[in-house]
């Protein structure tokens, strides 16, 4: 009970009238941030941390982080409405809450958004307060072969889904493996798949793949089938939200599971982003609505949604106790309070407990603050489907071209974009699937870095997949995932097992 | 197309030169953009914000800063991005010493002479680092057991500074090692807390953390005397009580990373000067003294033909040990 007796004189640090004040600012910029592709949360806190270096660390790290929450939510928003995530956790949101914004009811797929966030990030603090040293404990216990069994899982639980048959689904994660392997390769230090083009050696961005696959793609569908919204009721309506959030515990068990898959992912260090997917994946396959996910099903918002926030807030226990920052955000924050003159690291926890404390109450009272801002924000932005197709499209194509842009201020950004755009118009003709695509951009490099690290330090031998219990357990999980429903269809359509096909994706 | 615009500029510089008296040093007339060659967070980004944030208080220009990052490809991202300005003096490079070893081992579309080289600020020392519970007390210690079996060394990307310097113990100790990069020294340090590793080389600021939190600590600092005392890091132990590799028999006595800072190629002299002469001014203020201190680097100033000497020394030093490994890009 120490923790709770910490945390409460946390409270009485966070819950100051110049703290609040600054958590609805943060709250306001980080909304803003978040609604704007391209500007994006690290983009957000980066430009505000000089402002904080007069600041005591408490108030400039409430400030900050309140903008992190911000900006979380107001990443949501642009997923459901345009289908352009502008954060790599919120792609899993737009399979569902843009079918369900462009069914005529925008107001919805906020509200539940916003709601299963919420809750996904409450929890997410919870384990915070109450798991700390218990949680860093885990964090320690991932070396490389671990990491590359929870991305291995990721994959896996997303591999099997999906009504695209499994070769089409092999062939985007071969393409995004690709895409994700451009740039330097960190394990040899060399230069790969560049083209001649000098400035492709930072990579792709992922913004500037998802604006493109999602924003672009979707437009020149729509453009090709004269797709008008269905109209939306022109009044504000208030009631809406409400209804929406009384119909969350319905999603009771699918919200639980989000949230445990995403505390799971941000502690280890998976991130929102693998969080998001993997919880999506996992809720299309047990829940009993999984065949109609994707067609813009609440279900298929609250697992992507819950699972990113609890992912987001539980990723900064990693980088207060262990200075390992689980996002690119939480890297941001880092250098601040390197600069404030504090050290991320075991002992912040025993030397500055105003600070840890101050932060961990401020999580409470933050995302509070937070998700009240945003869903009276809720009728404004569902206002914006009201407007025509011809005037909103435009709108989307300079979004997306100026989003692209403004990630490193680059003009082949936007050419990519433009191009990536191209690529996600002929995989939704030709009935390729996205979502295999896009986690192959994210998380490619990494699973693969994690692997030939993993091989560096076994000699190469597979053996040190199975060298502990960690590791085995979250492998053959892996493998289960990915080899049953595969198993099934094939007995299903050649009425005998077949391993070869099953051995073909798993070395995919 | 080029020749004209060439042609334009120096013209137009010359008619500036003529135009202002020769005492008057040149001055920027539009916002500044540092570009920091490494992602939001780490040690060179620390520096360029840092810089901005003192140049802003004692308002050391007229004209705004604003840093942007460009770290990837291990920073190459950046430097590209100084060739490809050349000319153009309102945007400064923030770099390591990756801006001569990265062309020499990869096929980057850059070199060093590229750049206009501004100064280098701070130097990061190295130490070595084991884990907390491991049964060497000494560097002696460590490299009699290293001999018996390979240890797993963990360090910051490939055929950088962190692997030159494993390669330099492997052959000053006589010994192997697995050397696996991990993306940052901040990686590498909790992969050995968490007993993946066996040790690692990170500069001070990167482990300070695990060290005060008793999760790692360091047996030797690869530098000619002892660091400066600062406060204690621990309850009983400071950066000056840590050994030099040299004393305890590793024969290895200097390893530095500078700090540098760039101009593109093809700028002015006098635009040049303007630089060297602001961030003299940021050095002399006491928040810098308070940044080298947090982050546990040592001060210093090179520049001009001092700083192309130290180029040079250290290049033929990364050659040869590059050179022995294979790394060289033919």
């Amino acid at each position: 009970m120490e923790n709770l007796q910490s945390l409460l004189h946390g409270f009485t640090i966070a819950v100051t009238v110049p703290h609040l004040t600054l958590m609805v600012i943060g709250v306001l910029l980080g909304i803003l941030v978040g609604v704007l592709p391209g500007l994006g949360a690290p983009n957000g806190v980066s430009l505000l941390l000089p402002l904080t270096f007069g600041m005591q660390p408490v108030s400039a790290i409430i400030l900050l982080s309140s903008m992190y929450w911000g900006a979380l939510f107001g990443g949501s928003v642009t997923s459901i409405l345009f289908n352009i995530p502008g954060e790599p956790s919120s792609v899993a949101t737009t399979f569902d809450g843009y079918p369900m914004a462009r069914d005529g009811r925008p107001t919805t797929a906020l509200a539940t958004a916003f709601g299963s966030a919420a809750f996904g990030a409450l929890v997410g603090v919870i384990l915070i307060t109450f798991l700390a040293s218990w949680v860093a404990q885990v964090a320690l216990a991932f070396g490389p072969p671990e990491y590359f069994a929870v991305y291995f899982l990721a994959f896996a639980s997303f591999v099997g889904m999906g009504g695209a048959a499994p070769i089409k689904t092999v062939v985007a994660l071969a393409i995004g493996f690709a895409i994700a392997a451009i740039g330097i390769d960190t394990v040899s230090g060399s230069v790969r798949l560049t083209m001649g083009i000098d400035e492709l050696v930072k990579g792709v961005s992922f913004v500037v793949a998802v604006m493109g696959l999602f924003g672009i793609g979707e437009l020149l569908i729509a453009v090709e089938e004269e797709f008008q919204a269905r109209a939306v009721s022109s009044r504000v309506d208030w009631k809406e939200v409400f209804r929406a959030l009384g119909r969350l515990p319905q999603h009771g068990v699918a919200l639980l599971r989000s949230a445990a898959i995403g505390c799971w992912m941000g502690i280890t260090p998976g991130g929102p982003t693998a969080a998001s997917f993997m919880s999506y994946g996992i809720a299309k396959r047990f829940s009993r609505n999984g065949a109609r996910f994707g067609t813009g099903e609440a279900e298929g918002i609250v697992a992507p949604e819950t699972a990113d926030h609890a992912a987001g807030t539980s990723a900064l226990l990693p980088m207060l106790s262990l200075g390992i920052p689980g996002s690119a955000t939480a890297a941001v924050m880092m250098g601040g309070l390197m600069i404030w003159g504090l050290n991320p690291g075991p002992m912040l926890f025993v030397d500055q407990k105003d600070f840890v404390w101050g932060l961990i109450a401020s999580m409470y009272v933050g995302n509070i603050v937070a998700v009240a801002l945003v869903l009276l924000t809720v009728p404004v932005f569902a206002a914006l489907m009201r407007i025509p197709f011809a005037v909103i499209a435009p709108l989307i194509v300079i979004i997306c071209v100026v989003g692209a842009y403004s990630v490193s201020n680059s003009y082949l950004d936007v050419v990519l974009m433009l191009g990536f755009g191209v690529v996600g118009y002929l995989f939704k003709k030709l009935h390729y699937p996205l979502a295999p695509l896009v986690l192959a951009i994210v998380i490619g490099d990494k699973a693969e870095d994690a692997f030939r690290q993993a091989m560096l330090m076994s000699k190469g031998s597979l053996g040190i997949f199975f060298a502990n219990r960690l590791v085995t357990t979250l492998v053959l999980a892996g493998m289960a995932l990915l080899l049953l429903p595969l198993a099934l269809q094939i007995v299903r359509l050649l009425r005998k097992p077949d391993e070869a096909a099953g051995e073909k994706v798993r070395i995919i | 197309m080029k020749i004209t615009s060439k042609l334009l500029l120096s013209t137009t510089a010359f008619m500036l030169a003529g135009a202002l008296p020769a005492t008057a040093a040149w001055q920027p007339q539009k916002p500044i953009e540092f570009v920091a060659t490494a992602g939001p967070g780490g040690g060179t980004d620390n520096l360029a914000r840092a810089v901005q944030s003192i140049v802003t208080k004692y308002k050391l220009t007229d004209q705004p800063i604003v840093v942007v990052n460009k770290g990837g490809g291990s920073g190459a991202e950046g430097y590209v991005y100084g060739k490809a300005s050349a000319g153009d003096p309102y945007k400064v490079i923030f770099g390591t010493s990756n801006a001569w070893q990265q062309p020499l081992v990869s096929k980057v579309a850059f070199n060093y002479t590229d750049l206009t080289p501004i100064a280098a600020m701070a130097q990061d020392e190295f130490l070595l680092w084991v884990k907390q519970d491991a049964p060497y007390k000494t560097a002696g210690d460590f490299l009699k057991a290293a001999a018996a079996t390979e240890f797993k060394m963990g360090g910051a990307q490939s055929k950088d500074t962190d692997e030159v310097l494993t390669r330099m113990i492997e052959k000053a100790a006589k010994v192997k090692f697995t050397y696996i990069p991990f993306k940052s020294g901040a990686e590498a340090a909790v992969q050995l807390a968490g007993g993946h590793i066996d040790a690692h080389v990170n500069n001070p600021s990167e482990s300070l953390g695990q060290w005060r939190g008793s999760t790692q600590r360091p047996l030797c600092a690869f530098s000619p005397k002892r660091l400066p005392q600062g406060p204690k890091v621990t309850t009983s132990e400071g950066w000056s009580d840590v050994p030099t590799c040299v004393e305890q028999g590793l024969a290895i006595s200097q390893y530095e990373q500078p700090r540098t800072v760039w101009l593109p190629g093809k700028v002015s002299p006098e635009q040049a000067a303007f630089y060297v002469d602001l961030l003299k001014k940021v050095q002399a203020t006491p928040e810098w003294k308070d940044y080298i201190e947090k982050t546990s680097q040592v001060d210093t100033f090179l520049t001009g033909a001092a700083f192309d000497n130290f180029i040079k020394q250290d290049l033929e030093h990364v050659k040869q040990v590059a050179g022995e490994q294979g790394w060289l890009v033919k």
